[in-house]
């Protein structure tokens, strides 16, 4: 048996955060405390990092597979990685880390909670990306709502406590349709074993129903329009880090989800509802960015681009093309990193000026210029201006879809230059123009942690946008595999019929 | 001559009520002496029946009374959880001034009842057990007799239990009077789907049982009794009779009638269901901590029935999984609640946990992990509860009943959030004392780690309860 490296990723932060719990700091700093779970976090990305190096990207299978018995009988502990959920394994690992420097330079009111509940997250995030049983899946997606909760109730704003309540009840009302699924699954193939169920597939007659009940728990995660409205609300209520944890991890589970489980388990009744995602994304891309135009809160703005963003991701996957998919899979590493160092952004000025009202703001570059600079190159990742990550993912996704459907991919595109519009316009208003507010000139520029934690994250926004190639080059292999078994299965079922 | 051995804790038990009882009336100001002899005496029968565990499935008392790993386990869960009662509640009577001598005393001859209804194999027998265990439940609803809430609930429990009983006895009698038999085995042997007095007969001996788990829509009672009575008295009440009511009923519809299942299973259905949504929707708007509960545990037993609507073995041992999470949950639960103690005075409005987290972090912390997962979140033991359940009844195709019972969670999702977030979210208040006995930290640290770290090793109670196959 070889050292496994999969649980010790999982492991290592909850082991982290029972030190922190169980520690006293002398005094009320809770200097233990942070360097612990600074340490714990940088150590974990380290680990995956190695991961990475280790990780054979010419193999389709999953690898550092580790299968023990779990619950005797019925199911096993198995987790795995393959060149899609590595990537956002390594998302998870790199996040962490700068939400633990942004929170403990900002936050004093109970830091020591605020450490464990980003701790007992990334656990719970790690596991979700690697799990290769369904229940073991649900058990670590579900289980996220918990620190979340915690997160935006405690040290949220004014309405934290109606955000805390609509985020936790939106996201249980879908899961547990999930969880109907999953048991049937079990029932109807006889195991939860991802692995196996690819290979064995799932009897059509049932795939729609189990298609639709794995789709509404996605699409509240997503979110998907209609079911969007808990993240404006949990965003602009959650702390910054919460908001940093939301859209950079958070979202990306039900993205990962649909890849996986979707396209993967059910093939068939992916090509029937295609129409129906493509509907809701383009509703989504459309009227969101739309409604983000609007937006007087720059936090809700950013929100809204999320959801914007994440109707790319979702048409992108249902292309079932390699460059949809891939694209995909891009633009969610991308919006993970671009909206992280956007929430961060806003986090700077609101830390200062305690608002997030675009109108309270105006002429920043003359008292911040380094902001400035960097809150331009986030802004521009965000629109997906060529040499920035996040136009490689839009690029892909919309040649997948000119392959699928010219028209769908024409209104697809207007959605770019709304992004543009939204974003643009925003960033006009609160960094050019003339000084109006008295409060705004006595704003001091970034401080050290700042601007290191915002050029941590733009260096691999620019990287990526240049060379994209180490990360399209991990993910080839699985996502080939994946439209393979997808086609297959296709065609069986239209041959039989 | 029979073989008495095997009745040994149930012989061991009467005999020590029967000396405590003559102890106590002879010895003056022997109420605390009495009360620890029971715990011990508790912890002994405990010991007695592990001993057992490796009988399996033998009768006494011309087939009346069965010894079968049901009925063992069940009764480890009863004793088990009535030594952790014990233990928890010696400081709440002292300080209420309830600690008479017969308040113990009372507790072990209810749990005599129990196991007596556990075993039973026989209409007769379980109506002995039943009305042992009911009446000294009467007695100790009321036994804060100089409070009028605890006075009203003792009475209210008895006339409405009395009237359940009336219903549950003749159902029984309806019983007897078609199938010719009052033991279970001849009564499978005589009875067939087309006698409707047999229909009838399990109709009320349902509506009997549905009283005294709870059961909507006869859960009146539960509310006001949980209130009114001792928190202890409640903590007792709220764990204690649905283990053995469930095992009743467990024996009750899957051996003499486990043929009949078309005629009983739709009852079962529609009360699971409807205590599912009433206990969810219910508790809402509630203040007091031990009405919620009551409501949470009307919810609860929903949830526990829905595995016995599935009629398959996988759905008996998913709702005795379901019971034995149930009750380490609840029991944590009243721990907190013992534990909310300023000045000789015990908290028990909801509004009295605000910002609990900031002054008791661990207390608040045990609270956070006991309510997520009376929510039924993962990964902590409430989901496997319920996750156990529903694997039986989504194997049954049983989809709508699956659907109804995952959505109620969400509902009640809800109000347990609602603690959750005065604990965490809210104002602070003045401290509560932290002098707590070992007894109560034991129970409230044991059964934490229990439900937190329950996920790791699943498999243990699986195990146990997979050997029980009534079938």
């Amino acid at each position: 048996m070889d050292f496994p490296i999969i649980s010790s990723l999982i492991i290592l932060p909850t082991i982290g955060a029972l030190f922190i719990l169980f520690t006293k700091s002398s005094n009320s700093k809770y200097q233990s405390s942070k360097y612990v779970a600074l340490f714990i976090s940088l150590a974990n990305f380290i680990l995956s990092i190695y991961l990475w190096l280790i990780f054979d990207k010419s193999s389709i299978n999953f690898q550092f597979v580790e299968n023990r018995e779990w619950l005797s009988g019925f199911i096993n502990y198995k987790v795995g990685v393959d060149g899609i959920s590595i990537l956002f394994i390594l998302l998870t690992t790199f996040i962490t880390p700068i939400c633990i420097i942004s929170v403990i330079s900002t936050i004093e009111h109970r830091l020591k909670d605020f450490l464990i509940a980003i701790l007992i997250m990334e656990t719970l995030m790690i596991g979700v990306f690697c799990s290769l049983d369904l229940v073991i899946f649900y058990l670590f997606f579900e289980g996220g709502l918990i620190p979340m909760f915690l997160i935006i109730g405690i040290w949220g704003g004014e309405r934290r406590v109606y955000s805390a309540f609509k985020f936790f009840l939106y996201t249980l009302l879908g899961s547990v349709l999930m969880l109907i699924a999953i048991i049937s699954i079990y029932w109807i193939s006889g195991t939860t074993d991802v692995e196996k169920l690819y290979e064995i597939g799932i009897r059509e007659q049932y795939q729609k129903l189990l298609w639709l009940a794995f789709f509404s728990s996605f699409a509240v995660k997503t979110p998907m329009w209609p079911v969007h409205t808990w993240l404006p609300d949990a965003h602009v209520e959650a702390p910054t880090v919460g908001s940093v944890l939301l859209a950079a991890i958070l979202l990306k589970m039900a993205g990962y989800g649909f890849i996986r489980f979707s396209v993967g388990l059910f093939p068939i009744a992916s090509e029937y509802f295609v129409p129906l995602v493509f509907a809701l994304s383009l509703i989504a891309i459309i009227y969101t960015s739309l409604v983000a135009l609007m937006q007087e809160d720059m936090k809700k703005l950013i929100a809204y681009s999320s959801v914007a963003h994440m109707g790319f991701v979702t048409l992108g996957i249902f292309t079932m093309t390699q460059q949809g998919i891939e694209g995909s899979i891009f633009q969610m590493i991308s919006h993970g990193l671009v909206s992280a160092a956007l929430f961060l952004s806003v986090g700077v000025v609101y830390d200062r000026n305690h608002t997030r009202l675009i109108k309270k703001y105006g002429g920043l570059v003359t008292v911040m210029p380094k902001y400035g600079v960097v809150f331009m190159i986030f802004a521009l990742g965000s629109l997906g201006l060529p040499g920035t990550s996040g136009f490689i993912g839009e690029f892909l996704i919309l040649m997948g879809a000119f392959k699928k459907s010219f028209l769908v991919a024409t209104i697809a595109s207007l959605g770019v230059i709304l992004g543009a519009a939204y974003i643009l316009w925003m960033y006009k208003r609160v960094v050019f123009g003339e000084i109006i507010h008295e409060q705004i000139k006595s704003m001091k520029d970034l401080k050290k942690y700042e601007l290191l934690i915002l050029i941590l994250l733009a260096i691999p926004i620019i990287f990526f946008g240049f060379y994209p190639e180490p990360l399209i080059n991990s993910i080839e292999i699985s996502v080939t595999s994946l439209i393979d078994n997808y086609n297959t299965n296709l065609t069986q079922s239209i041959a039989k019929k | 001559m029979e073989n008495l051995e095997i009745i040994l804790p149930e012989i061991f038990l009467s005999l020590t009520i029967m000396f405590l009882l003559l102890f106590g009336v002879f010895k003056n100001n022997s109420s605390k002496l009495i009360y620890n002899l029971t715990t011990l005496s508790l912890i002994i029968l405990f010991a007695l029946l592990l001993n057992l565990y490796q009988f399996s499935d033998l009768s006494i008392f011309n087939n009346s009374y069965k010894v079968d790993s049901l009925a063992t386990f069940m009764k480890l869960l009863t004793i088990g959880s009535g030594i952790f009662v014990m233990l928890t509640s010696s400081k709440y009577i002292e300080i209420n001034n309830i600690n008479k001598m017969e308040y113990p005393i009372l507790i072990l001859s209810s749990i005599l009842g129990m196991m007596v209804m556990i075993s039973s194999n026989d209409l007769i027998v379980f109506y002995m057990g039943l009305e042992l265990q009911s009446l000294a439940l009467y007695v100790l609803a009321s036994f804060n007799r100089e409070n009028l809430l605890s006075t009203e609930s003792g009475l209210k429990y008895f006339v409405l239990s009395a009237l359940s009983s009336g219903l549950l006895l003749y159902g029984c009698s309806l019983i007897y009077g078609f199938s010719r038999s009052t033991n279970f085995n001849i009564i499978l042997e005589n009875s067939s789907s087309g006698q409707y007095g047999i229909t009838f007969g399990i109709v009320f001996i349902l509506v009997g049982l549905a009283f005294k788990i709870s059961a909507v829509p006869f859960h009146m009672w539960a509310p006001d009794v949980y209130q009114g009575s001792p928190t202890s008295v409640t903590t007792f009440f709220a764990v204690l009779p649905k283990i053995a009511a469930l095992s009743v009923f467990i024996r009750f519809l899957y051996v003499p009638f486990s043929e009949m299942n078309d005629q009983w299973q739709m009852i079962i259905i529609f009360l699971s269901i409807a205590s599912m949504i009433f206990g969810a929707v219910a508790a809402i708007g509630q203040k007091n901590l031990k009405r919620l509960i009551a409501y949470s545990s009307i919810g609860h037993m929903g949830y526990a029935l829905t595995g016995l609507a599935a009629g398959t073995n996988q759905g008996i041992q998913g709702s005795i999984s379901y019971i034995a999470i149930y009750l380490v949950m609840n029991l944590a639960f009243f721990s907190c609640m013992f534990m909310l103690r300023r000045n000789n005075e015990y908290y028990e409005s909801i509004e009295d946990l605000s910002g609990l987290s900031k002054n008791h972090p661990l207390l608040s912390f045990s609270l956070l992990i006991i309510l997520f997962s009376l929510a039924g979140i993962p990964p902590l033991a409430g989901f496997f509860a319920k996750f156990y359940v529903f694997m039986a009844v989504i194997e049954q195709k049983m989809y709508f009943l699956a659907i109804v019972g995952l959505l109620s969670t969400v509902i009640a999702a809800f109000y347990y959030l609602r603690i959750i977030k005065i604990i965490y979210f809210d104002k602070e208040k003045e401290k509560f004392e932290t002098d707590h006995h070992l007894g109560l930290k034991f129970t409230l640290a044991v059964s934490t780690i229990f439900i937190l770290a329950y996920f790791i090793y699943p498999s243990g109670l699986t195990e146990i309860v997979s050997k029980i196959n009534i079938i």
